[in-house]
């Protein structure tokens, strides 16, 4: 029998049970069509982690304060005080590598003006934070090193701060606000950058001269971080170690272990974040992996009652001359016409779902044709593993005792 | 050409499950020409059964020899036996077993889909054909629950003769219909074997044994009975009669 005619025959036997063609077909649909959204998901997730990490800037490398052990008592990172002013203009000086380094406090604080007042953090970097973070400045312009010398009171507004303190989409360059009652001038609004990939807004913040921040708001010294910029992401690693051999120096000691402070690549970020949604992609991809063996084993029961059902007719058949891989094929087919059918339909339906989370919840969700190939080469797999043992069971049959079956 | 269309030889058949030995055949002989109207006869058990499947290579003999058209047969594959099944035998059953909602076309073309492959068109002229000789050559398209078993029957006969076989093969064709009806289909039998057919049928009654020209009866897997009969009886004239006592009553 030629291919073409039991593939009509497949398709005229199914069509004989709609109804159950189309129940059986549904844990497929549902299988497929959930590996594909639940794959979506999880590869847009990524992107915007990937896109997120970015938004950090160009070959970033933030040096954190180690932890101190205080009489037991182990601080968090970043709460210890042993970063200063002065090992970032020691990063920038004597690591070529290193094309910007600046040093970073950060207070959060209720920032006024005139009647309206806004609960922001204001970071207190040098003027060439902007360039390591990659960000522009939409109106105004940037701080200068001689602001940063005279501690001086300006500041650059993020988008969301200013569109609170001087409503939506306001030009406020030339103003002042008040920080802890200290009147600062605004010489520039920053370009919105978005949300990071914790979901928190980058733009509610304000920037001001390190020097304005950590004297006239801190009253410290120590620096919370020191973001440093490398000069091509090859260099990254590079610039790593000889933070770690600079820092080291200058304290006394080498080598990790006893450092008091850590040296995190944008790399390394990255890495963690993706560890993390790929964990997530690979359990929903499971999930969707389990619905579609049950998907599976449907077809595989179905397959089997209509074995039973069908004994006389594989009788019938066997004696006009249906040799065994007849047989075989024609309910083999069967399966896989059921489970391709029921493949593409889960296609389909997944690119639905995919679409419908993009619209309803926002999230980016990117189908890609990797898992389409995959969905379709899965329902076709399913429909050849599940098939195989009813179809070799039907072949396998007695025609005498086939033929004789009530 | 000279070869007997079958040929058996100290044919042998034992069943043995679960440690129950049945010899359904014991030490047959039998040879069968071409052009034969052979009617087997038997009570159940007599081993005419076996005897029917080993002649239509659905099962093969445990020992002896088993020959087709002078070709050897006890130990093909089943897969050969499928291709013997295909190219040389028609099956004509009790219980008609056509496929469900199926065209009486299909039903006939059923057989030259499996055999050689043959032009679509082909298939259909063959199949019109044989439905035709049966005498049902208006009802192609019909389904077998739109159809009376006289008629079941003939679709049957069509697609047992659809692949022009060497042997028709009838395991009680009339065994599931009125006299009247089975009249018929001997009639069309018997019309088969006037075309040069050779029918081999199984029944247990002694009129539709009449018909053939060779009656062999069994009895406890022996071959008891081999007799021909000079004057068969003619399935025209007695339906003739049948139909002028209804009309008398």
């Amino acid at each position: 029998m030629s291919l073409l005619a039991v593939l009509r025959l497949a398709l005229r036997s199914l069509a004989r049970n709609k109804l159950r063609s189309f129940l059986t077909m549904l844990g497929v649909v549902i299988g497929v069509g959930a590996v594909i959204a639940m794959l979506a998901v999880g590869q847009g997730s990524r992107d915007l982690v990937n896109a997120q990490i970015a938004s950090l800037g160009t070959n970033v490398l933030i040096v954190f304060p180690g932890s101190q052990s205080q009489g037991g008592v182990r601080t968090e990172a970043g709460a210890s005080t042993q970063l200063t002013e002065d090992d970032a203009k020691i990063i920038g000086q004597r690591i070529p590598d290193a094309t910007a380094a600046s040093p970073m406090v950060r207070i959060g604080s209720q920032v006024k003006h005139l009647s309206l007042n806004w609960r922001t953090s204001i970071m207190g970097v040098y003027p060439n934070y902007l360039a390591i973070r990659d960000w522009d400045v939409e109106a105004g312009s940037d701080f200068s090193e001689s602001d940063l010398r005279s501690a001086a009171k300006v500041c650059l507004l993020g988008r969301t701060v200013a569109d609170q303190l001087f409503g939506e989409g306001a030009n406020p360059v030339g103003e002042d606000i008040r920080i802890r009652n200290l009147p600062f001038r605004i010489i520039g609004i920053l370009a919105s950058k978005g949300q990071n990939a914790l979901g928190s807004d980058q733009d509610d913040a304000i920037l001001a001269p390190y020097s304005t921040v950590q004297k006239r708001l801190i009253g410290g010294t120590s620096a919370q971080m020191i973001l440093v910029s490398a000069a091509s992401t090859e260099r990254i690693e590079s610039v790593k170690e000889q933070i770690i051999q600079v820092l080291g120096n200058l304290r006394g000691k080498t080598g990790d272990a006893s450092a008091d402070f850590t040296v995190r690549t944008q790399t390394d970020i990255g890495n963690a974040a993706n560890a993390t949604s790929q964990a997530l992609g690979i359990l929903l991809a499971s999930i969707a992996g389990v619905s579609l063996l049950v998907g599976g084993i449907g077809i595989m029961n179905i397959m089997l009652v209509s074995v039973t059902e069908r004994t006389r007719e594989i009788g019938i058949r066997m004696a006009v001359g249906a040799r065994g891989r007849d047989v075989l094929l024609q309910f083999l087919v069967e399966a896989i016409v059921l489970s391709l059918a029921g493949g593409m339909a889960g296609i389909l339906l997944g690119v639905a779902i995919s679409y419908l989370v993009t619209q309803l919840q926002g999230w980016p969700v990117k189908v890609s044709l990797f898992s389409l190939s995959l969905g379709f080469g899965f329902s076709a797999a399913v429909g050849v593993f599940f098939g195989w043992f009813p179809a070799r069971k039907a072949a396998r049959l007695n025609p005498i005792e086939a033929l004789r079956f009530e | 050409m000279d070869n007997p269309l079958i040929e058996l030889k100290g044919i042998g058949k034992v069943y043995d499950s679960e440690g129950n030995r049945v010899e359904a055949l014991r030490h047959l002989d039998l040879t069968i020409r071409r052009g034969e109207f052979v009617c087997i006869m038997g009570t159940s058990g007599s081993g005419k059964s076996t005897l029917m499947n080993i002649l239509g290579c659905l099962d093969t003999p445990s020992s002896g020899r088993f020959m087709v058209d002078g070709k050897e047969a006890q130990t093909l594959t089943p897969d050969e036996l499928a291709g013997l099944r295909n190219r040389f035998m028609g099956f004509v059953f009790q219980s008609f077993n056509l496929l469900p909602r199926t065209t009486a076309l299909e039903n006939v073309e059923l057989p030259m889909l499996y055999g050689p492959r043959l032009p679509a068109a082909t298939i259909r002229e063959r199949a019109t054909r044989a439905l035709q000789t049966v005498g049902l050559g208006e009802r192609l398209k019909h389904f077998p629950n739109q159809l009376s078993g006289g008629q079941q029957q003939r679709v049957a006969i069509a697609r047992a003769i659809a692949t022009e076989p060497l042997l028709i093969l009838a395991d009680e064709p009339t065994g599931n219909l009125d006299t009247r009806t089975s009249l018929e289909i001997m009639g069309v039998f018997q019309a088969l074997h006037a075309r040069g057919m050779t029918v081999i049928y199984v029944t247990h009654e002694p009129d539709i044994a009449a018909f053939g020209t060779r009656v062999l009866t069994f009895r406890d897997g022996r071959l008891v009975k081999d007799e021909a009969i000079a004057q068969s009886a003619d399935a025209a004239t007695q339906l003739a009669m049948l139909a002028e006592s209804e009309r008398a009553a």
